[in-house]
């Protein structure tokens, strides 16, 4: 193997590859931490999308249910001090448990929002959603200064699961049973939320309904399928996941809110959609990808390639840490600018459904 | 001229459905003014009227898509309520609409069951009972198909079946069809025919809406005529002829076709040469055509809608370019050349989409009667717009075109159909030509527009102009025709004469392009078979 | 007043009306937050401070100090500069919520050109610093125009990860290679001579007067030039702009590129006049301000000055509103989004307050972004 290292240029290509083969069990769980809010924000455009409305606000509404969450957990705390955890594994305190709920209801809510300018009122559907991430930069950034005010402490975060041994110890396969399950309740509701939403869009009633309402409207109209109420249903649902990002940022992977956390995270979802062609499975594919590219940035910082691999740290090491920073943000649009003419989306996505027909 | 196996039952049966005095009134028109419609138990009924007469209107509210302002319907002699399509379907009332309401990409199977699903535990589809119910139907009726086929890959004639047999899976009792034959053959015509007279014999009433007057004679047992919203007479075919339904339908007598009069060929105008065309996709649309248009006639080239001639027109306009072959104009090769240079050589075009292409539907009138030539004199000048020449210019063709508008400032989006297709027109036509593309020039539109663009394009012919015609409606190519071209498959299979082809003739070579046997369901593989 | 320009500015002023009512329950329900119980006259106190603020007091005026409102100028013409950049992105069809990024680098372009040239005349340190400012925009407004033209990519994405990759462009730049050694934190050296002159009060720079003659220039190109007859057929139906033989894909990559040019002088005047150097970490909301200003104004260049004045006007009275009504500048990014949150939803204002509409009906041409979402243009 080693031989290969020290041809010219393609040399480094294979040490990239061993380095990656190197480190890829060590940065794998961290992969799927950060894919999480990725992955459930394009699941939120998932249910958006599929039955035909576009949404760009998942950004804001990730940023809203982050704050509100957070808040709630915290205020809890200081109203009920006692704080034993209810499901051990998890470390979820009544607080957290509290903030996860507000903070899926604030999905929920803002998602009514978004329903209701672009399915009742049928108002350009991006614009809606740019309107929702204005709002939430607005709404979070003044009550975060007046809460600031407050002194409130955080309500600590969630804790992660412990997998059994017996599935981690495994050779070969172990790390990634260790990268997938070896995680917070969040992190695991969306694993599971991938698989059973992937079922559901193609097995089930609720399924063909949703894809023939963002093909079709009218079709599943004249079928006597109620085409707003859809819509509205599956709009709404999707801020459940929206919901769940937020609560992520807060409560499962930091404990603490800062202005604009999100850091663009809603937009990058909404990249994973496209690339995985809107599927939940193709999706979340598309969110490892993403995030793999800033694991790798975090892990040459810590584990610079040695020895063999030296000419590799010595390029890789000699970059500026920035670039590592905007990789994420290239990589997306590279996959955008690479796949956007292959991937079709439902073919009614962001046109207004009108009910009554004239002619 | 009755139907010999139809049982004449017709008259002497209670009505199956009854819609009373029903009223809609749209912001500035009444679509329905009172209209009153019997339908009785396995009899084939025709709506005659022409485009914009309120025949969509008045079956949307049979199917509740629309609600009347007034009026009842009656169903076995009681009084329903239909307020949505669910409503209409429990009553065994079922539509096939005009634009099929198919979803190309699903299944054929996934398509009949949408909003009728059997499912397992409440929540997963059951392909398998639904598959045999579809297949058991399809063999009673005369035609099988396979299920998991994607609808999208059938044919426009495979596609009528399907949604014919979404309505029997069902349990439809009336059926309406609303222009069900606008995009067939004439060949593809007498299956559907064959099947509605089957269901006719087994009880079910049919509504059969349409503005040609050869089918209705031909398929109905009572014809209803509507004219702006109102029922203008009821007939039955033995006891009427198509002269006095036409004048019926529109109101004054009627010249159906305009007269064509004699042609006088001169040069070439058009000549193309095995030309290839590929797709959006890649797939080769157009398979080495070859032909000329003269100055002075006028090519009309029928096929089935999807057979290459969006792909050729497009070639030939410059909007694609061809993978090979030649097209030249004149003495000038144009087979690379941009629209902006076709414009300037007088070639126009009449496109098919005018909402996607024709018009700016948000923009003024005046600016929309300068969108190919806002560049030049007297419209600019120095790359600065000219309103006052660009005004004038609106104020003269609303005049010459006949567009009805309250001002040249008025939306084109405001405007009727016929009055948009008359901007385009006035656009395109209002110049030396020496070329003019007309695609499906007058779909949709009212009988006035139509022969007042027909009458338009015999006029350019006679001043020398070079047309070449494309359209589905196999009645307009073989009504302007001086030759008629047949497209099957990106192939041009038969150069006929305009005035002695016979219409069965062209309708063959448009389903089958010239060879033996029945045309396959799919354009890639044959899935169902036509019994 | 004709009653067209009556029906063109009833909604969005009944907008900012019912946004300003919506921001007072929104003060009096968090005033518990800020004094430690329901107070309703903070709604109060805090409009008159921001009306103070950006417009000062008739004694102010007495005394000849019109502070208030050059101050309220110089926000603006940011403001002003970058709504006509998104603005003219509707007019062709695109939406540029990447004016932010587009923004800043040009400011960093432009601080570094005026440092290079900070001790030469003004008349040639000025234009060259604007001028690189200009390019620079333009250049990252290219970017997402080709990727849409050529590959389809849709420019909703692909400007938003531009914004971020520009943050990350300048923070290498300002603590890298570009930083002034001398200074305590991470900047680039002053731009000396290559600051804006002031014109009038205490710092009406010229980016004012050029923010001005843009409204002019920009309404001039769309309504009058051939060249924005072609942009505006582009944006509202582009399959019957390549039939009328435009060209489609270059005029999307040259609106784009305009765009991404005005909102690269937005970066350079705010640089050059007001800073005098880019600063690691420079915080602005600009690009996302831009979207509402060119929303509210219709992205109809006079819409956009009015719009571009009346949230100028905020920025310029919020630092009085905190001082007296203790109420967090935020609030104005809040009330932005309520404003285009009842814009969003004319339709069902025209119905609440009987507003008949002389338009032919629907959401205006000029403002529907959605349509090529997904990849499905066929440019």
């Amino acid at each position: 193997m080693d031989v290969l290292y020290g041809i010219p240029v393609i040399g480094l290509a294979f040490q990239l590859v061993a380095y990656l083969i190197q480190v890829l069990p060590l940065i794998a769980p961290i992969i799927v931490v950060l894919a999480c809010p990725i992955a459930l924000g394009a699941l939120c455009g998932f249910m958006n999308e599929r039955s035909g409305v576009v949404n760009i606000g998942i950004e804001g509404m990730m940023l809203m249910s982050a704050f509100t969450g957070w808040v709630t957990a915290a205020m809890l705390i200081v109203i009920w001090p006692d704080q034993t955890p209810i499901a051990g594994a998890f470390g979820a305190t009544p607080a957290l448990i509290g903030g996860l709920i507000v903070a899926v209801a604030t999905g929920m809510i803002v998602s009514l929002a978004h329903a209701w300018l672009s399915i009742s009122v049928r108002a350009d559907q991006i614009i809606s959603g740019t309107i929702i991430n204005i709002v939430a930069v607005g709404v979070t950034g003044y009550l975060n200064i007046l809460i600031s005010g407050q002194a409130l402490s955080t309500a600590g975060s969630f804790k992660k699961w412990v997998p059994p041994a017996a599935l981690t110890d495994l050779p070969y396969v172990g790390w990634l049973f260790e990268a997938l399950f070896h995680q917070g309740p969040i992190v695991l509701t969306m694993l599971l939320s991938v698989v059973v939403l992937q079922v559901l869009l193609f097995r089930s009633r609720w399924g063909l309904r949703t894809r023939a309402v963002g093909e079709h409207p009218k079709a599943a109209e004249t079928l006597g399928i109620d085409v707003i109420r859809l819509r509205y249903r599956n709009v709404i649902l999707g801020g459940i996941f929206a919901g769940l990002a937020g609560a992520w940022f807060t409560l499962e992977y930091g404990n603490s809110f800062q202005s604009g956390m999100t850091n663009g995270r809603g937009f990058i979802a909404l990249a994973a959609l496209i690339f995985g062609r809107w599927t939940p499975l193709g999706a979340f594919g598309a969110a490892l990808l993403f995030t793999t590219a800033d694991a790798i940035g975090t892990a040459i910082r810590f584990q610079t390639p040695a020895g063999d691999l030296k000419e590799l740290g010595a390029l890789l090491s000699g970059i500026p840490t920035q670039f590592y920073s905007a990789l994420p943000y290239l990589v997306t649009i590279i996959v955008l600018a690479g796949v956007v003419g292959r991937s079709i989306a439902p073919a009614a996505v962001g046109k207004p459904y009108e009910r009554e027909s004239v002619t | 001229m009755a139907d010999p196996i139809l049982p004449d039952i017709a008259p002497v049966s209670a009505p199956a459905l009854e819609m009373r005095g029903i009223t809609k009134r749209y912001p500035g028109v009444v679509a329905n003014d009172h209209i009153d419609l019997t339908i009785r138990p396995g009899e084939i009924h025709a709506l005659l009227g022409e485009n914009g007469a309120g025949k969509s209107t008045l079956m949307n509210i049979l199917y509740g898509l629309a609600r009347p302002d007034e009026g009842e319907i009656l169903l076995d002699g009681e009084q329903i309520h239909i307020s949505g399509p669910t409503d209409a379907i429990h009553h065994g009332i079922n539509m096939v609409h005009q634009h099929f309401m198919l979803i190309p990409v699903l299944t054929v199977a996934e398509n009949i069951l949408l909003g009728e699903e059997t499912t397992r535990g409440r929540i997963f589809l059951d392909r398998r009972e639904a598959r045999q119910r579809i297949r058991d139907l399809g063999t009673r009726f005369g035609f099988d198909i396979d299920p998991d086929e994607k609808v999208g890959r059938l044919s426009v004639g495979w596609q009528q079946r399907v949604e014919i047999l979404k309505a029997l899976y069902r349990d439809a009792r009336i059926l309406v069809l609303d222009e069900p034959t606008a995009v067939l053959t004439p060949q593809e015509t007498q299956e559907v025919f064959l099947v509605l007279r089957r269901l006719a014999q087994q009880g079910h009433s049919i509504v059969f809406i349409s503005h040609k007057l050869y089918e209705v004679m031909e398929i109905a047992d009572r014809i209803t005529v509507i004219r702006r919203g109102k029922v203008v007479g009821e007939r039955i075919p033995a006891q009427t002829d198509e002269d006095d339904l036409a004048e019926l339908m529109v109101g004054r007598e009627v010249q159906l076709t305009v007269p064509r009069g004699e042609s006088h060929p001169a040069e070439v105008m058009l000549s193309v040469q095995d030309l290839v065309v590929k797709s959006d996709r890649g797939r080769v649309a157009v398979e080495g055509a070859t032909f000329d248009v003269r100055a002075g006639e006028i090519l009309g080239i029928a096929g089935v809608a999807g057979n290459g001639q969006d792909e050729l027109v497009q070639a030939i306009t410059g909007l694609r370019r061809p993978t090979s072959g030649s097209i030249r104009l004149g003495d000038r090769d144009v087979t690379m050349t941009g629209p902006r240079d076709l414009h300037e050589m007088g070639v126009a075009f009449v496109p098919a989409d005018r909402h996607r292409f024709g018009v700016v539907l948000s923009w003024p009138i005046t600016d929309n009667l300068v969108l190919t030539d806002y560049y030049a004199q007297p419209y600019s000048h120095h790359k600065v717009r000219n309103d006052t020449a660009i005004r004038a210019r609106a104020v003269e063709a609303i005049e010459q075109f006949d567009i009805r508008t309250p001002g040249p400032d008025v939306t084109v989006g405001a405007l009727s159909g016929g009055n948009q297709q008359k901007v385009v027109v006035a656009r395109e036509f209002d110049r030396e030509l020496s070329l003019l593309v007309l695609d499906q020039p007058t779909r949709g539109l009212d009988v006035g527009s139509v022969e007042f663009i027909h009458r338009q394009a015999i006029a350019k012919r006679d001043a020398g102009t070079a047309i070449l015609l494309v359209s589905a409606e196999l009645d307009e190519v073989m009504e302007l025709s001086d030759r008629i071209a047949v497209m099957y498959r990106g192939k041009l299979v038969a150069f006929l004469d305009g005035r002695t082809a016979h219409k069965d003739e062209v309708g063959l070579l448009m389903a089958t392009g010239g060879a033996q046997g029945p045309a396959p369901a799919t354009a890639a593989s044959a899935p169902g078979k036509p019994a | 007043m004709s009653t067209r320009i009556r029906d063109t500015l009833v909604v969005p002023l009944l907008a900012i009306g019912l946004a300003l009512i919506v921001g007072a329950v929104i003060m009096v329900l968090s005033s518990p937050l800020i004094d430690g119980s329901f107070d309703v006259r903070i709604p109060f106190q805090a409009y008159a401070a921001l009306i103070k603020g950006s417009l000062g007091t008739p004694e102010q005026w007495v005394d000849g100090n019109f502070n208030a409102i050059v101050q309220t100028l110089v926000e603006t013409a940011p403001l002003l500069l970058a709504g006509l950049a998104v603005g003219l992105g509707f007019k062709g069809g695109l939406f540029n919520i990447g004016a932010q990024g587009q923004f800043l680098l040009a400011g960093l372009a432009a601080a570094f050109v005026g440092g290079l040239l900070a001790s030469s005349s003004p008349f040639v340190a000025v234009p060259a610093a604007l001028l690189a400012g200009l390019l620079v925009g333009a250049a990252w407004g290219f970017i997402p125009g080709a990727l849409k033209a050529f590959t389809g990519a849709h420019e909703v994405v692909t400007t938003i990860m531009l914004n971020y990759i520009a943050v990350f462009i300048i923070a290498y730049l300002i603590t890298g290679p570009l930083r002034d050694p001398t200074a305590s934190f991470a900047r680039t050296i002053s731009v000396g001579n290559a600051s804006l002159p002031v014109l009038f009060g205490r710092n009406g720079h010229l980016g004012i007067l050029i923010a001005a003659l843009a409204v002019p220039a920009v309404w001039w190109l769309l309504y009058r030039s051939t060249l924005g007859f072609e942009i505006r057929a582009v944006g509202a139906n582009p399959d019957a702009a390549r039939y009328a033989g435009m060209h489609p894909k270059f005029l999307l990559i040259l609106t784009m590129s305009l765009s991404g040019l005005l909102a690269g002088l937005a970066g350079g005047v705010q640089i050059l006049g007001l800073t005098g150097y880019m600063p690691i970490g420079y915080s602005t909301s600009l690009g996302f301000d831009a979207i509402a200003v060119a929303l509210l104004g219709r992205a109809h260049p006079v819409g956009i000055l009015l719009a571009a004045l009346l949230f100028g006007a905020m920025r310029a009275g919020a630092g009085q509103m905190q001082v007296d009504a203790h109420i967090p500048v935020q609030m104005i990014d809040l009330l932005q989004g309520i404003i285009l949150f009842f814009l969003a939803a004319e339709v069902v204002l025209r119905k609440w307050f009987r507003i008949r509409s002389t338009g032919v009906g629907g959401v205006p041409a000029e403002t529907t972004v959605t349509r090529s979402y997904g990849g499905q243009t066929s440019i």
